[in-house]
C-alpha cells in the first residue's frame, strides 16, 4: 500500500504512543494470564469447551469491529467466511475420520456418490486445508469487495448485500445435500490432525488454540488500528468524499479491512469446528450473521477489546437464558440490538472512555 | 412453449408478492434511507389479521375483504409506532436503525409466538379463490396467484396516482428529493415521515393478507422471504416507483427460470451474482433521482 506512506502524521506524536503501547502491553498480559492461567483452572471441561466456543465468536467480533466500528461497513454477512472457514476445516477432518479410501460416513449415507467430488479432493492436504480455511474467505472477499467498493456502493446497499450473499450460501449448502451434508452439515467430527476430540485433554489443548488465536487476531487488529492505515480507514469511514479529494482511493482502504475482517471469520469458522464438533448451514445464515453484530455493538464497535468481550458475554446470556427462558431470552436479545444502539452507540467500552476523561482531560479516540 | 409460458407466469407471480413487499420498503427506504428489517413481521401482522377476523367472521372471503382494510391500518400504525419510538431518534445513524429494526423483528417474531403459539396456522381461502383457471388446456394457473398479481398492480396504481396528484404524494416526493429544502420551504418533515411510514407499513399488511393464500402463516413467515424484497428495493434505486415494479417481475421471472433450469439452491446463487453484476453497471439501482450531492 504505497498510498499509505505519504499519509500526515496526525495527532499521535511518538511521545503520546509510547505510554500507550505500555498500557496495550499490560492489557495483553493480563489478558493471556486469564485466558492461559485463571479459566482453565477455574472452569472444569464441559464449562471450558463453552468457553472455546464464546472465544471463537469474539474473534469474529473482533473482525466485525474493525470493519463496521472502524471502516463504517456494516457486514451482516460474516457467517459465509465464517462458514467457509468452517466447511474447509470440518472437510479435513471428515476426511481424515474416514477409513482410508472410503467417503466420509454422511456420504456413504445418501449413497449417491462412488468417488469423492474433486472439489474435496485438494482439502485431504492438512496444509491446504489449514491455508483455505483462512485464505479461501479471504479470497471470496477479495473479490466481492472489488466489486462493491470500486462502485461504491456502501451503507445500507452493502449491508443488505452482505446479507443476501449469507443467505444465498446457506441455501445453496442445504441444496448440496449429497457433498456437503445439507441441512445437517458436517457433524460428528471425531479427530482434530490424529488427537481424538472425545479425549478431554485434547478438548482442553483445543481451547488452548482457541485463546491464542484470539490473543493473535487482536494483535493484529491492534496494530492495524494504531497505524497510519488505521487512522485512514477511521478518515474513510467520517468523511469517505474527503478522502478521495485528498488523493487515497477509499475503495482500497475499505477493501484491506473487510478482507482482514474476512480471514479473521474463516479463523474462527475454522476453530469453531473442533471446538464444537460441527459447522451446518443454521450457524452461518442471515440469523447467526447478523447474531455475531450484537457483541460487537453492546461492546463497543470502535474500539479494540469491546467487541471481543461484548461477543463472550451475549454469547454466555444465550447459553444461561435460552436454556431455562427461551422466551425471555429472545425479548432480552430484541433488546440487545434496541437499547445499547440507540443509547450507548459506543457500546460499554465508552463507559470506560468516560471514566479515564474524567481522571484526565485528555483526547480519547472513538 | 407452455412450459415456458406456466414458467413465466410462476416468476410473475413471485414478482407479484415481491412488489407487494418491495412497494412498501421502497417507500420507507426512499424517505429515510432507512430499511426497516421489522417490515416482514408487519407482514406477519397483516397475515395473523386475517387469521384473527376468520375466528370473528366465519366467511372466508367476507373476512378476506375486510382484511385489507384492517391489516393496512394495523401494520400501518405498528410502523409509526417503530418510527416515533426509535427511527427517528437515530436520523443520523441511518446503519444503526437496520441493527435496532432487527430488535423490533425479534421481539415482535416472540409476541406472535407467545400469542398465536410457535406453530404455522391455517386459515380458509375464499372459494372463488382456490380454483385454477385453465387458460388451454396445458397452462394452469391458480386463481389466488392472479388475484395476488390484482392487488399487486392495484397497489401499484394506486401508490403512483397518490403520489403525483395529491398533496401529500407531493410532500413525500419534496422530502425524498431534498429533504432540506423541503424542510426550509415549511414542509413538517416529521409528520411527511410518519404518514410515509404508515403507508409503507400499511402495505406490508396487504402483503401479509395476500401471502395467507398461498402459504403458511408463522411468526417467521417475514423473513424468510424479506431477503429478497430488500434486493428488489436496492436493484431498483430509490425515490421511483417503477424501478421496484420492473425490478420485482424481472428478478421473479430470472428466478423462476433458473430454478426451473437447474435447482433452487443453484439458483439463489446465480441470482446473487446476476445482482453484482447488475450492480457493476448501476451501482444507485435502475432508476436513481438526479442530485447533485457526491454519494
Amino acid at each position: 500500500m504505497t498510498m499509505i506512506q505519504d499519509a500526515p502524521i496526525t495527532s499521535n506524536s511518538s511521545a503520546a504512543k509510547a505510554p500507550r503501547r505500555f498500557q496495550a502491553l499490560i492489557g495483553f498480559g493480563l489478558a493471556a494470564v486469564v485466558l492461559f492461567g485463571v479459566a482453565p483452572v477455574v472452569l472444569g471441561d464441559f464449562r471450558l469447551s463453552l468457553l472455546a466456543k464464546y472465544l471463537c465468536m469474539a474473534i469474529v467480533a473482533v473482525g466485525i469491529g474493525l470493519a463496521w466500528g472502524r471502516g463504517g461497513m456494516l457486514t451482516l454477512g460474516q457467517g459465509v467466511f465464517f462458514g467457509l472457514g468452517g466447511y474447509a476445516m470440518a472437510m479435513h477432518l471428515k476426511l481424515a475420520d474416514a477409513e482410508p479410501g472410503q467417503l466420509p460416513d454422511f456420504m456413504q449415507l445418501y449413497g449417491q456418490l462412488d468417488a469423492l467430488p474433486w472439489w474435496w479432493k485438494p482439502f485431504a492436504n492438512p496444509a491446504f486445508a489449514l491455508a483455505a480455511t483462512v485464505l479461501l474467505p479471504m479470497l471470496v472477499a477479495l473479490l466481492l469487495g472489488l466489486l462493491i467498493f470500486r462502485r461504491r456502493v456502501r451503507g445500507a446497499y452493502f449491508a443488505i448485500l452482505s446479507q443476501a450473499l449469507c443467505a444465498a450460501l446457506a441455501i445453496f449448502l442445504i441444496g448440496q445435500q449429497g457433498t456437503t451434508g445439507g441441512t445437517n452439515g458436517l457433524t460428528d467430527i471425531q479427530g482434530f490432525f490424529g488427537y481424538d476430540l472425545n479425549d478431554p485433554l485434547n478438548r482442553r489443548t483445543v481451547y488452548f488454540v482457541v485463546a491464542a488465536a484470539l490473543l493473535a487476531v487482536l494483535g493484529v487488529a491492534w496494530q492495524l488500528m494504531r497505524s497510519r492505515y488505521g487512522e485512514l480507514l477511521v478518515a474513510v469511514r467520517d468523511g469517505e468524499e474527503r478522502v478521495r479529494f485528498l488523493g487515497y482511493d477509499p475503495a482500497n482502504v475499505k477493501l484491506v479491512a473487510y478482507v482482514v475482517a474476512a480471514g479473521m471469520a474463516g479463523l474462527a469458522g475454522a476453530l469453531f469446528v473442533p471446538a464444537v464438533g460441527i459447522i451446518s448451514p443454521a450457524l452461518i445464515g442471515v440469523v447467526p450473521s447478523i447474531e455475531f453484530v450484537i457483541g460487537v455493538a453492546v461492546g463497543g464497535r470502535a474500539s479494540l477489546v469491546g467487541p471481543a468481550l461484548g461477543a463472550i458475554a451475549v454469547a454466555w446470556a444465550r447459553t444461561a437464558l435460552s436454556e431455562r427462558l427461551p422466551s425471555a431470552w429472545t425479548y432480552f436479545e430484541g433488546l440487545l440490538f434496541i437499547l445499547p444502539v440507540v443509547f450507548l452507540p459506543g457500546g460499554l467500552a465508552s463507559l470506560a472512555g468516560f471514566l479515564r476523561r474524567r481522571r484526565a482531560p485528555e483526547e480519547v479516540p472513538a | 412453449m407452455t412450459l415456458v409460458l406456466s414458467q413465466l407466469f410462476t416468476g410473475i407471480s413471485i414478482g407479484a408478492v415481491l412488489l407487494l413487499i418491495a412497494l412498501g420498503l421502497s417507500l420507507t427506504f426512499g424517505q429515510m434511507n432507512v430499511i426497516n428489517m421489522a417490515h416482514g413481521e408487519l407482514i406477519a401482522a397483516g397475515a395473523y389479521t386475517v387469521y384473527v377476523l376468520q375466528k370473528v367472521i366465519s366467511g372466508a372471503g367476507v373476512s378476506l375483504l375486510i382484511a385489507l382494510p384492517v391489516a393496512f391500518v394495523i401494520a400501518g400504525l405498528m410502523g409509526v409506532l417503530i418510527e416515533v419510538l426509535l427511527i427517528r431518534r437515530l436520523y443520523a445513524r441511518p446503519l444503526d436503525t437496520l441493527l435496532v429494526t432487527w430488535g423490533v423483528s425479534l421481539i415482535l417474531q416472540q409476541v406472535f409466538r407467545d400469542v398465536f403459539g410457535a406453530p404455522n396456522v391455517q386459515t380458509k381461502a375464499p372459494s372463488l379463490l382456490t380454483g385454477s383457471i385453465h387458460v388451454t388446456d396445458d397452462l394452469v394457473i391458480s386463481s389466488s396467484r392472479v388475484f395476488i398479481l390484482v392487488l399487486a398492480l392495484a397497489a401499484v396504481v394506486a401508490l403512483t396516482v397518490g403520489l403525483r396528484t395529491t398533496p401529500l404524494g407531493r410532500r413525500i416526493r419534496a422530502v425524498v428529493q431534498n429533504r432540506d429544502l423541503a424542510a426550509v420551504s415549511g414542509l413538517a418533515t416529521g409528520r411527511v415521515d410518519r404518514l410515509t411510514f404508515f403507508i409503507g407499513s400499511g402495505l406490508a399488511g396487504i402483503a401479509g393478507v395476500a401471502l395467507t393464500l398461498i402459504g403458511p402463516i408463522g411468526p417467521t413467515m417475514g423473513t424468510n422471504i424479506i431477503v429478497n424484497a430488500f434486493l428488489v428495493v436496492v436493484v431498483g434505486g430509490i425515490g421511483q416507483l417503477k424501478g421496484t415494479v420492473i425490478v420485482a417481475f424481472t428478478l421473479g421471472i430470472v428466478q423462476s427460470m433458473v430454478e426451473y433450469t437447474t435447482t433452487v439452491s443453484v439458483a439463489s446463487v446465480i441470482v446473487f451474482v446476476v445482482i453484482v453484476a447488475f450492480l457493476q453497471w448501476r451501482p444507485q439501482g435502475l432508476f436513481t433521482l438526479r442530485t447533485r450531492s457526491l454519494a
